[in-house]
């Protein structure tokens, strides 16, 4: 009886036919390593933001005059309320934290270069979505931090030439941050963003399927049919359309060993959540910053106003740079430069280990100023900062600068056919 | 391979354990997303007891108090008119008020705890239309029974005790919410007696 | 990589340091565990800073549950002006009349101890001193220029500045300093939990969620062995 339901269903639908394509008969390297458990996690913390942004909706008011009350109403009156709220706000941060993680682990294994340079521009618009889900998502408390952020932020597009006074007007819909900002801000950060955002995560996985994925060591796990001999191949079945055109090396289905593997790092992940989440849920005022419980106040600018720290980095960019428009230009470009990373990095050798010296050097000094960028942003300027924001800055587009000349004839060692370890 | 053989029972058990484990974290994480549904502090602060005075009710006359947002009919009954109630005991469905449509103190004769005041949610036990007070030309529609409730939407008709007439859509008698009387002159709807 | 990771963690500490607390604050050492002194600091709220500072996101019946008061005591007790116990703890000073005679609207402060830190009340509590050029004749040391009266000068007593911004006590009040600073302590904690009424709760669930997790981590920890010693 069940068996002819679930055979009239695969004749109409084949599911247990993707679920062998994507998961059970999928090859993944043997090989992975820590950096690969941030993809999963980041889905993880995906699932987590859209069942409780759910929850929260259903109590939250998007009015200036309610906004502010109603997440206060959420923390106290609503059950449970703070904890789905806390799980938000940890949330919020902990994607940008694996997201970040992520990215760094594509640049060091070269996971962006061909054939995965639509992949990465897969990840780069989820990226930029998220960045923009956050920004949004950040006004509806509606603390005085909200406020000011997105008076910040919203003024940036008031650098563009000519049109940027009535853009950003029209971005506001008033003649300051109000309801209306407030409100079109809301149903973007509830409906239509997390619809892009899934929609982009779908495609990111489609296509990281459609290549195959990359490992540590950057070598191919797919050798052209016949290339092999059967004692060499891996010994686990995959599903044919793999392994009708390529012979399989260093390979394992990802069910069940990365499903288990991956439950592992995402047990230790919720307990590295849970332990923010519990016992410190505003992240010593950077998940959850302090001037956010008083209520947005228009003619009262907070003390030191600064954006939350997974914008630090783009935001002292664009503060070190001593014109509205370059500024503006100067942090979109740091963004665009991200997107380009594929065609900068001309080199054919994929993993950090066997490419020059250069390019680790190149790719410590890129983590290092991004992370003194984005500690910056969260600090006042003053011109200490603002001078080692600037050599950060150097920085950050040096690496692009530099991976596009050294590149060109860089000297790598040897790839090795096979994984290593 | 290994070329140890594969502890399949060892497999299946761990298998077992993390799965179990793991659907117990599933129920965990369900508990605050079913929990938030339940009525919020600020519902519970607007559903809070009532307190209505009944030293200005007269005799005959019924007022209307809101209690979480139905309104709940408060009559004075006349001594013939308690008197009389017991009259058409076989023209109703549930005369002896069987069915727990109020709470125990107010199982009785007058269904309630002072006989002189009805204290009834009005809300027809029907579809929930708020039932009109016929006092005096509640003939037309029982034959003998002078004053009852008549619901508009359905023709529903109950007694002045609540209680429901037979041949008519209404299932049940009016629900008698918790009440009490803490002092001779105040009604607190929504508490029993003792609680608060 | 170990080697990035090393680099990233060697610069971290730096930065902290970079981004650390600018103002000196006593420590509050105040204790949400201890239910007398968050009585005590309610009561003190209602009877000397009610009347201008509202706590409209926190409601008295909340309050009394969790400060272990029942209804009727606290409604005889701690509620003056008719409201129902499920009510916020609010006041009927007019707004528009308030930022009148203050220059500003006496803030609400359920959420203050979450805004300032139950340190900076507590400073800011002992810090009044004498300035005949302020509007109510006094200033205070963490927040210049305060809008607002010392409203417990008769308890704590009056206090002058001398050029190094030392305090010191020109007349005393109806409490020593340590009944001042006791009471103080208990404003503070009474403020702090009014922040986050969850708090304690949060904390208690956390154990418990961690505790968990670490079986469940047991468990997935050792299937992931079993079923990795098929991978060579």
């Amino acid at each position: 009886m069940f068996s002819n339901l679930m055979a009239w269903i695969e004749q109409r639908l084949p599911l247990m036919d993707a679920m062998n394509k994507h998961a059970a008969q999928y090859p993944a390297p043997k090989n992975f390593n820590f950096w690969y458990v941030f993809g999963i996690l980041a889905s993880v913390v995906l699932v987590n933001q859209l069942l409780t942004g759910v929850w929260l909706t259903m109590n939250y008011e998007p009015s200036g005059d309610g906004a502010f009350a109603s997440v206060e109403y959420i923390m106290r009156d609503v059950d449970y309320g703070w904890l789905l709220r806390y799980m938000h706000s940890t949330g919020a941060s902990a994607f940008f934290v694996v997201v970040y993680m992520h990215m760094f682990r594509g640049m060091m294994y070269g996971s962006y270069q061909k054939p995965r340079e639509l992949l990465w521009l897969f990840g780069m618009l989820i990226f930029l979505v998220l960045m923009a889900e956050a920004f949004m998502g950040y006004l509806l408390p509606w603390g005085n931090m909200s406020y000011w952020g997105a008076q910040v932020i919203i003024s940036i597009f008031g650098a563009i030439p000519v049109i940027g006074d009535d853009l950003t007007l029209w971005i506001r819909g008033d003649y300051v941050i109000s309801g209306a900002t407030l409100n079109r801000f809301f149903a973007l950060h509830v409906i239509a963003l997390p619809l892009v955002l899934v929609v982009l995560v779908f495609l990111h996985i489609l296509a990281l399927h459609e290549v195959g994925s990359n490992n540590p060591d950057g070598t191919n796990i797919k050798k052209p049919k016949g290339s092999v001999p059967p004692e060499e191949q891996s010994k686990f079945t995959f599903h044919e359309q793999y392994t009708k055109k390529y012979d399989i090396v260093d390979a394992i289905p990802f069910h069940p060993y990365y499903t288990v593997k991956d439950l592992v790092a995402v047990v230790i992940f919720l307990i590295i959540f849970c332990g923010v989440m519990f016992f410190a849920p505003e992240g010593g005022g950077y998940f959850i910053e302090a001037p956010n419980f008083e209520p947005a106040n228009g003619l009262k600018t907070p003390e030191h106003i600064a954006p939350v720290w997974y914008f630090g980095p783009f935001y002292t960019i664009l503060r070190i740079i001593p014109d509205k428009l370059l500024g503006a230009v100067g942090m979109f470009g740091a963004i665009i430069a991200l997107f380009m990373l594929p065609w900068f990095d001309r080199g054919t050798v994929k993993s950090l280990r066997y490419r020059c010296t250069a390019h680790t050097v190149n790719l410590i000094q890129f983590a290092i100023c991004f992370i003194i960028l984005g500690v910056l942003g969260t600090l006042p300027a003053n011109p200490l900062n603002n001078m080692i924001g600037t050599i950060a800055s150097f920085g950050y587009f040096g690496f692009f600068v530099a991976i596009w000349i050294y590149s060109k004839n860089e000297k790598t060692k040897p790839v090795p056919e096979r994984v290593t370890g | 391979m290994s070329n140890a053989p594969v502890n399949n029972g060892r497999r299946r058990f761990l298998t077992a354990a993390t799965s179990v484990v793991g659907g117990v974290g599933v129920v965990g994480v369900a508990v605050p997303f079913i929990g938030s549904w339940n009525p919020s502090a600020r519902a519970k602060a607007a559903g809070a007891p009532v307190e209505v005075n009944v030293s200005k009710i007269e005799s005959g006359q019924l007022i209307r108090a809101e209690w979480r947002g139905k309104p709940v009919y408060v009559v004075r009954r006349s001594e013939e008119l308690l008197a009389s109630l017991s009259a058409h005991d076989s023209q109703l469905k549930d005369p002896q008020s069987e069915v727990p449509q109020q709470p125990v103190y107010a199982t009785n004769a007058y269904r309630s705890i002072k006989p002189e005041f009805l204290v009834a949610l009005g809300v027809c036990t029907h579809l929930g239309c708020a039932p009109t007070y016929r006092k005096g030309d509640f003939e037309q529609e029982v034959e003998g029974v002078t004053d009852g409730f008549f619901c508009p939407c359905h023709g529903s008709k109950f007694d002045m005790a609540g209680r429901v007439f037979q041949s008519v859509p209404a299932p049940t008698n009016l629900m008698v919410p918790e009440h009490s009387f803490p002092t001779e002159d105040t009604l607190l709807i929504g508490v029993a007696g003792g609680e608060a | 990589m170990k080697k990035i990771i090393l680099a990233v963690l060697a610069v971290l500490p730096m930065l902290a340091i970079a981004a650390g607390p600018s103002m000196d604050l006593d420590k509050a050492n105040n204790d949400l565990r201890d239910k007398a002194s968050l009585k005590r600091g309610f009561e003190a709220y209602i009877n000397n800073c009610l009347a201008c500072h509202e706590l409209k996101y926190q409601r008295y019946n909340r309050t009394f549950a969790d400060l272990g008061i029942s209804d009727a005591d606290g409604l005889a007790n701690y509620m003056y002006t008719g409201e129902k116990v499920g009510d916020h703890i609010t006041n009927t000073m007019p707004a528009k009349e308030a930022a009148k005679w203050f220059g500003s609207t006496p803030p609400d402060l359920t959420l203050e101890a979450r805004f300032r830190s139950p340190d900076y009340i507590y400073t800011y509590l002992r810090s009044f001193y004498v300035d005949e050029s302020r509007p109510f004749g006094v200033n205070n040391k963490v927040f210049p220029d305060v809008g607002m009266p010392h409203v417990l000068q008769n308890l704590q007593g009056v206090r002058t500045i001398d050029e190094h911004g030392n305090l010191s006590e020109a007349t005393g009040g109806s409490m020593t300093a340590e009944e001042y600073d006791e009471f103080a302590r208990d404003l503070t904690n009474f403020l702090e939990y009014t922040g986050e009424p969850n708090k304690l709760e949060r904390e208690s669930m956390g154990y418990w969620v961690i505790g968990f997790l670490f079986i469940l981590l047991f468990f997935s920890y050792l299937l992931k062995k079993e079923y990795w010693r098929d991978v060579h």
